[in-house]
């Protein structure tokens, strides 16, 4: 990834409302045909950062390279980019083949190969072509996302970006979808900036990650990267449930103040004074002997739940609880309020600062 | 049939109020010249009349004048309608309520405002004299003054429809067609205008329908340059007391007017720019 030539480059680009920097100094670089996602919560500023990118929202400072242009002063219907938006901003009065040829009429292309292409995007995105006549207020909700993402591939634009267009979908059908737009991407090879609030979705689809918090990037690696080695405990707890333990270091030694007890960490980082221990719920195991695992704890099951494939365990220990994870295979039949021991080996948990 | 036991009420008040009196008028139209009843026996002789005579001219002056007020009114309160919802913010009600405390004076008492204010010697021409010496000829009693009078009372009939139209608009439809490329004429044709022709519409009709029946801009400001046909009837119905001309030509106002916005409405299926087709 990292070889290809970068498209797109953000310098210390901030957005002010006031006193408020909803994007504070966000440095990035975009490879060329990369699949990028910002995830952030609502109010993390992703909304407005992409909004600034497609030239919605003038940059209060910092720069917006494209292609090693400047582009911050370029109006949104002047650069190559297209966004698909949250709501998909399509036209009501229009049927799917106008809505798909919109770019296509607005460059002055003749209509006999402006229903080519429609035509052709219609296939591509698996929707039949008798669907060019038919309104977009009788196409079902894929339908129009599919429409939505035809009328922006019409564009041709250089860099593609997505404003949460599944949010508002049910699961299932997301889920059908993420697949699909990653399909796209492939078959494309454009630049795709998506932006969610979902890091599962963003894991499905992207090469790379933005994790983003009040305005700022806190981490950007490959998905890989973002689950194994979370930064911070914001990171990583956004990518799900874990068991977080709040730690300090003393005397050489990783000191739970509400345990009394060390724990063995998996290798300290120069200067750590004081953060969590994060341990993934599927790297915790029933242990049959505190030997059997380098950290052990003691709890009582609190109660399971079935997660489909897995099986979810809720561990009481002190005043903590913790949450083991195993496949519906290998998990293990317990009674609630059972006494469970259970561990986890130093290898499998990170270490982050506050 | 609770649901036409519910309705009874409404059916017979607009049957009395509404049904009642149109049916009246009807019914006059073919009774003979000058008579006060309605069990004559039936005749043509009103619309012959009609026909043979000049009443055309003044159906003329009222389309011609409705057709003109419609256009200019369209041409003033699509900026307005623009600015309201979309431009002037938190200053849109407060300029939404001076467009409607006019509405709270009688239209009569508004026009003879016009009149004191453009008289001969009256407010502006009296100042002019007296200020700086200047003797122009008063604009009242003309054909453009009539208008100037229908264009400002119709003002509030066409700028609210608008208005709604204009917001009804959603804005990420806007920067769609905007990110898509198109120049912010491109985005008015292509998705403006048409989103918001559901409130423009109406705001025509609406406006159509009342300054066809206008008559009071034509006598107080127009000086009777203008008989418009609304005119034509009331004095067929008081001075003439020839009810039953009156009515024929009522009833053909009625039907001219009733073809022309049967017409646009096909032309423009609102429930098709409604989205609900």
């Amino acid at each position: 990834m990292s070889q290809r030539p970068a498209i797109l480059v953000l310098k210390n680009l901030t957005k002010s409302f006031g006193k408020f920097n909803a994007v504070d100094g966000v440095d990035l670089d975009i490879a060329d045909g990369e699949f990028f996602t910002i995830v952030g919560p609502s109010g993390s500023g992703k909304t407005t950062m992409i909004r600034m990118l497609a030239g919605m929202e003038p940059a209060t400072s910092g720069d917006i390279i494209l292609r090693g242009e400047r582009i911050n002063d370029v109006p949104a219907n002047r650069r190559p980019t297209c966004m698909v938006f949250q709501s998909l901003a399509l036209f009501p009065h229009r049927t799917v083949g106008e809505n798909i040829e919109f770019p296509l009429k607005i460059r002055g292309v003749p209509p006999a190969a402006r229903k080519e292409k429609a035509l052709a995007l219609l296939r591509q995105l698996r929707l039949p072509e008798s669907y060019y006549g038919k309104s977009v207020l009788k196409c079902s909700g894929g339908e129009r996302q599919r429409v939505a993402l035809a009328r922006a591939l019409a564009f041709d634009p250089e860099i593609l970006f997505f404003d949460e267009p599944l949010s508002a979908i049910d699961y299932k059908l997301r889920k059908t979808l993420e697949k699909e737009l990653k399909d796209i991407h492939r078959e494309t090879g454009k630049t795709f900036i998506y932006i969610t609030h979902s890091l599962e979705e963003a894991m499905v689809m992207s090469d790379r990650i933005g994790v983003m918090r009040a305005g700022k990037l806190v981490q950007v690696g490959t998905p890989n990267e973002i689950y194994s080695a979370p930064r911070d405990k914001f990171v990583s707890e956004f990518m799900g449930d874990v068991n977080v333990i709040p730690v300090s270091l003393a005397g050489g030694k990783l000191i739970s103040a509400s345990f009394d007890r060390s724990f063995t960490p998996p290798g300290l980082p120069d200067g750590f004074a004081s953060g969590h221990l994060v341990i993934r719920p599927e790297y915790m195991r029933f242990l049959d002997s505190p030997d059997d695992a380098e950290n052990s704890l003691s709890g009582r099951l609190y109660n399971e739940y079935a997660l489909g494939s897995r099986i979810q365990y809720q561990i009481r220990a002190g005043d903590h609880v913790f949450i083991v994870e195993k496949l519906r295979q290998q998990a293990p039949a317990l009674d609630l309020d059972q006494s469970v021991l259970i561990g986890w080996d130093a290898k499998d948990s990170v270490l982050v600062r506050d | 049939m609770a649901g036409f036991r519910n309705a009874l009420p409404l059916i017979i008040f607009l049957a009395i109020g509404f049904a009642a009196p149109l049916l009246a008028v009807i019914g006059y139209s073919f009774m003979p010249e000058r008579s006060f009843g309605l069990l004559h026996p039936p005749t043509l002789e009103n619309y012959a009349a009609i026909f043979n005579g000049n009443s055309y001219i003044s159906f003329g002056w009222s389309l011609l004048l409705a057709v003109l007020t419609v256009a200019f009114l369209a041409l003033i309160c699509y900026p307005i309608a623009y600015g309201l919802a979309r431009v002037f913010g938190p200053w849109a009600p407060v300029i939404t309520l001076l467009f409607t405390i006019p509405l709270f004076v009688s239209e009569n008492v508004r026009l003879y405002g016009w009149l004191l204010f453009f008289i001969k010697n009256g407010v502006l021409l009296g100042t002019l004299k007296s200020v700086f010496g200047l003797e122009l000829e008063s604009w009242l009693f003309t054909r453009p003054m009539i208008l100037l009078g229908m264009v400002y009372v119709y003002v509030p009939f066409m700028l609210f429809p608008m208005t709604l139209g204009v917001s009804m608009v959603p804005n990420e439809t806007r920067e769609a067609a905007l990110d898509l490329g198109a120049t912010r004429w491109q985005v008015f044709r292509e998705v403006e205008l048409p989103l918001s022709m559901p409130g423009i519409v109406i705001g025509f009709l609406l406006t159509f329908v009342l300054a066809v029946g206008a008559i009071a801009e034509a006598k107080i400001l127009g000086g009777q340059t203008v008989i418009p046909i609304t005119h034509d009837i009331e004095i067929a119905f008081t001075y003439a007391q020839n009810w039953p001309l009156g009515a024929a030509l009522a009833v053909l106002l009625m039907l001219v007017v009733g073809i022309l916005v049967l017409f646009v409405l096909r032309r423009f299926d609102l429930d098709a720019v409604l989205g609900r087709r």
